[in-house]
This record gives structure tokens, C-alpha cells and sequence, in this order.
């Protein structure tokens, strides 16, 4: 992590994993949807809807994991200043935000055929849809203030305090009402979910993470980038001014 | 602690001669109650069953209105620096001036909901354990308020922001503020259980929300 603090060392390791990284996600991705389009059976009742699932879990998961990643980067941006930690939250705010408007709306889709309703206010779908906001919020405020070093903390602060905040969301809302099945894959007991359903769905799990590691790691290179041009246009600015003068 | 005391008078004071202030919150408070009736239509046990509903979310809004006050007069008039820079420790300051909004707008607001209930037919039983719900939440309410206007200091736009920023923090205050009105939906004996745990969320937001509040004003001073 030290040694990744160099900016100029990180975007050398980028533009080295990039290339392979891609590949990764272009064969798993696309194994994935083979299997869940061609191999995995249709559901016994839910039919061929149930395949809306390998995109909808997959998102969920990177959704909350897009969150994690800014709360963890949050410590390092609040307590081990590390310079690249604020690039990381930032870059991956958007990012998360996609994944879990994806959840949502797949999950809005799969919910019409199966509870005859595009929404209901379960308590799952509830969190997400806050989840969601929370990351707009995050977003909001990096878009509010011009200095990048206070937008920097100030978004740590806010992720900070929504990574503890999210437990008890999550915990009110599941008090508040309960409609969603139970967690059905990682539980005591082993899953409930068929094989046949469960490997396309880690194959597809696989492929998202890694599109989602690709994706930020490309839009961490630009935030980069954007930063050293924003530096060089004002060095030129003063240098312009000074020349004037 | 006396110096903190002084910086409370100091703020109840002022937010009392300011006048307006208060009354605007109170005034956003009664529209939107006064609005919902004619959005949903005028049938009582409609609004009966979802007067709490209403009354909390009401007071959310209302409470966040006010909230940007918290930290934006000081901020404009220097004297947030001087706070900083004075003896006491800047976290003390963020709570303090929490406390004060909670003093000045919570509790007014508090005061004027079951007023407002009658308007919208809440049966007369579920109003002490209304106040007692608000009394114990807005609190948490005040202090969460806090930590968003320290963060949206000196922004343009920052009422907006503020509100998208806190309001998703707002969801368990709402949610058990809203089951520790409603033993009728819920059976008789379980407002204590959501009471408690609006208490246990004030307590929580009191103590850490202020640690937060600080760690923004410093960003924001610098």
C-alpha cells in the first residue's frame, strides 16, 4: 500500500493489469452468460424469469461492496492520509451507485412477473433504494466543493458515518417490514439455491466483481491524470501572470 | 463547562431574539400537515391511521429547514473561527451548538405536533406517547442535523445538499419514531421496545455525532 502511495508508480501497475484484466472480464463475463442463458435450467416456477438473477445478485453484492471500498478508503483518507485514498472513494462512489441502481431495477423487473407489482416497499428493496441514495449524496457533495483536498475529507466524514449508519438501516428496515425471501445462499446449512442455478450465478458473481475492479481502476487513472492537468493549467496560469507582470 | 454553558446561553439567546427563526420552522411544520389532508383527501380515519406518519415526517423536514442555521450565522460572522481557536475543544462547540438547536427547534416543534394532530384526527390516547416518542428522537434528530450543516458549510446551494445528505441518515429515527405512536397498528404492549430504541439512537447520535461535526469544521476552517 506504501509503495502505491506514488502516484506515478500506481498508474504504471494500471496500465499493466489493464490489458489482462480486461481479458479476465471479457471470458468470465461471457462464460457466465452462456451458462446462465443456455445451460441453466429454467426454474420450476418461476420459469425463465429466475435468470434475472445472475445479473441482480451480482450488482447487489458489487453495490455493497462499492460502499465498503469507501469506508475503508475513508480511514485512509482521514488516518493514514494516503493520497490515494481519496482518489479511490471517489472514483468508486459512481461506480457503486451504478451497480446498485442495476440491483434495483432488475430486481424491479424480476418483481413484476413474480409479485405482480414493479415495487413493493420490502425491507430488502428498502435498503438498497437507501444504499442508493446515500451514494448520491456522497456524490452530491464531491460535486459541491471546488477544493479538492476538503471534498476529499469532508466525503470521508459522510462515508464514514453512512458505513455505521448502514447497519442501522438495515436493521430498522427489517423491523419496519418483510417480504423478501431469506438470504438463500450464504446461510447455515449450506445453500438453498440448486447447483445447476448456483454455479453460473458465482461464475457471473466472478465476472461482475472483475468488471467492477477494471472499471475503477481505469476511472481511478483518470481522476489521476485529471488532477495533474488541473495542476499544469494553473502552474501555466501563473506562469503567464508572472511573465505579465 | 461553564464556558460551555455560556456558549449554550449564548445560542439559545439568539436563536430566541432572532425571532423568525423559530417561527419559520413552526410555520413549515404546519403547512406541510396542513397540505397532506388536501393531497390525500378529507376522509378522518384515513388520516387517523396515518397521522403519526405524517407528523414525524413533518417534523423531520421542518427540523432541516432550520438545521443549516446551526453553524451558518457563526461561520459568516467570524466568530466560528474564534470558537475554534478558544479553549474549547472544538467537538464540545459542534455538540453544544446542537444542543442549542435541539433547545430552540426540537422542542418547539415537539410542542406544536399534537396541535397538529388534532388536525389530523389522531385518536386522543396516542398523544403522550407522540410527545414522548418526538422528545426522545429529536435529539438524534438535532445532532445527526449537525453533522450535515458542518459538512455543507459555506456551500452554495447547501440547504438542498444538506437534505439529500441527511435525510437517508434519518430512516431509523422515522421508522421507530413511527412505531412508538402506533400501538394500535402493533398491539398494546410494543411502543416500549421502539421507544427504547430511539432513546438508545439519541444517545448514540449525542456522543458521536459531534466527533464528526468537529472533524468537518476543521476541514471546512482550514
Amino acid at each position: 500500500m506504501i509503495s502505491l502511495a506514488n502516484p506515478s508508480r500506481f498508474l504504471s501497475l494500471v496500465d499493466r493489469v489493464v490489458p489482462w484484466l480486461s481479458a479476465v472480464v471479457v471470458i468470465t463475463l461471457g462464460i457466465g452468460l452462456y451458462l446462465s442463458l443456455f445451460v441453466a435450467p429454467p426454474d420450476y416456477q418461476q420459469g425463465e424469469t429466475v435468470k434475472i438473477m445472475f445479473v441482480h445478485v451480482p450488482s447487489a453484492w458489487l453495490g455493497m461492496l462499492g460502499y465498503t471500498l469507501i469506508a475503508v478508503a475513508a480511514l485512509g483518507t482521514l488516518i493514514w492520509r494516503h493520497p490515494l485514498a481519496d482518489v479511490a472513494a471517489k472514483t468508486a462512489a459512481p461506480i457503486g451507485a451504478t451497480f446498485t441502481f442495476i440491483a434495483l431495477v432488475t430486481g424491479s423487473l424480476w418483481g413484476k412477473p413474480m409479485w405482480g407489482t414493479y415495487w413493493v416497499w420490502d425491507a430488502r428493496l428498502t435498503s438498497m433504494l437507501i444504499l442508493f441514495l446515500l451514494y448520491l449524496g456522497l456524490i452530491a457533495l464531491w460535486q459541491a466543493i471546488d477544493e479538492p483536498g476538503r471534498a476529499g475529507r469532508a466525503a470521508a466524514i459522510l462515508g464514514l458515518v453512512g458505513a455505521i449508519n448502514i447497519p442501522i438501516i438495515k436493521f430498522s428496515v427489517d423491523w419496519w417490514n418483510t417480504l423478501h425471501q431469506p438470504e438463500s445462499i450464504f446461510r447455515v446449512g449450506g445453500p438453498t439455491i440448486d447447483p445447476s442455478l448456483l454455479i453460473p450465478l458465482f461464475v457471473m458473481a466472478g465476472g461482475f466483481t472483475a468488471l467492477f475492479v477494471l472499471l475503477h481502476l481505469i476511472a481511478m487513472r483518470a481522476e489521476i491524470l485529471r488532477r495533474r492537468v488541473h495542476a499544469l493549467q494553473r502552474t501555466q496560469v501563473e506562469h503567464a501572470a508572472l511573465a505579465e507582470a | 463547562m461553564s464556558t460551555a454553558r455560556a456558549l449554550l446561553a449564548r445560542d439559545v439567546r439568539l436563536a430566541w431574539r432572532e425571532g423568525g427563526a423559530i417561527g419559520v420552522a413552526l410555520g413549515f411544520y404546519l403547512i406541510v400537515v396542513v397540505i397532506t389532508p388536501l393531497g390525500l383527501g378529507p376522509d378522518l380515519n384515513l388520516l387517523a391511521r396515518i397521522a403519526p406518519g405524517i407528523l414525524w415526517v413533518g417534523l423531520l423536514l421542518a427540523a432541516l429547514l432550520s438545521a443549516g442555521r446551526i453553524f451558518d450565522n457563526d461561520y459568516e460572522d467570524g466568530s466560528l473561527d474564534v470558537l475554534a481557536t478558544g479553549p474549547l475543544p472544538l467537538t464540545v462547540v459542534a455538540g453544544v451548538k446542537c444542543l442549542a438547536h435541539w433547545l430552540t427547534t426540537g422542542i418547539p416543534l415537539v410542542l406544536l405536533a399534537p396541535f397538529l394532530g388534532l388536525l389530523l384526527n389522531i385518536p386522543l390516547g396516542t398523544l403522550p406517547s407522540l410527545v414522548l416518542a418526538m422528545l426522545a428522537g429529536t435529539p438524534a434528530v438535532s445532532f445527526v442535523a449537525g453533522i450535515g450543516a458542518s459538512l455543507t458549510l459555506g456551500l452554495r446551494r447547501s440547504g438542498l445538499l444538506l437534505a439529500l445528505l441527511v435525510v437517508p441518515l434519518y430512516v431509523p429515527i422515522l421508522i421507530f419514531g413511527v412505531s412508538a405512536v402506533t400501538p394500535y397498528v402493533t398491539g398494546p404492549n410494543t411502543i416500549w421496545p421502539p421507544f427504547f430504541i430511539l432513546c438508545a439512537l439519541s444517545l448514540a447520535s449525542v456522543v458521536l455525532a459531534p466527533l464528526a461535526a468537529a472533524a468537518a469544521l476543521r476541514t471546512a476552517l482550514r
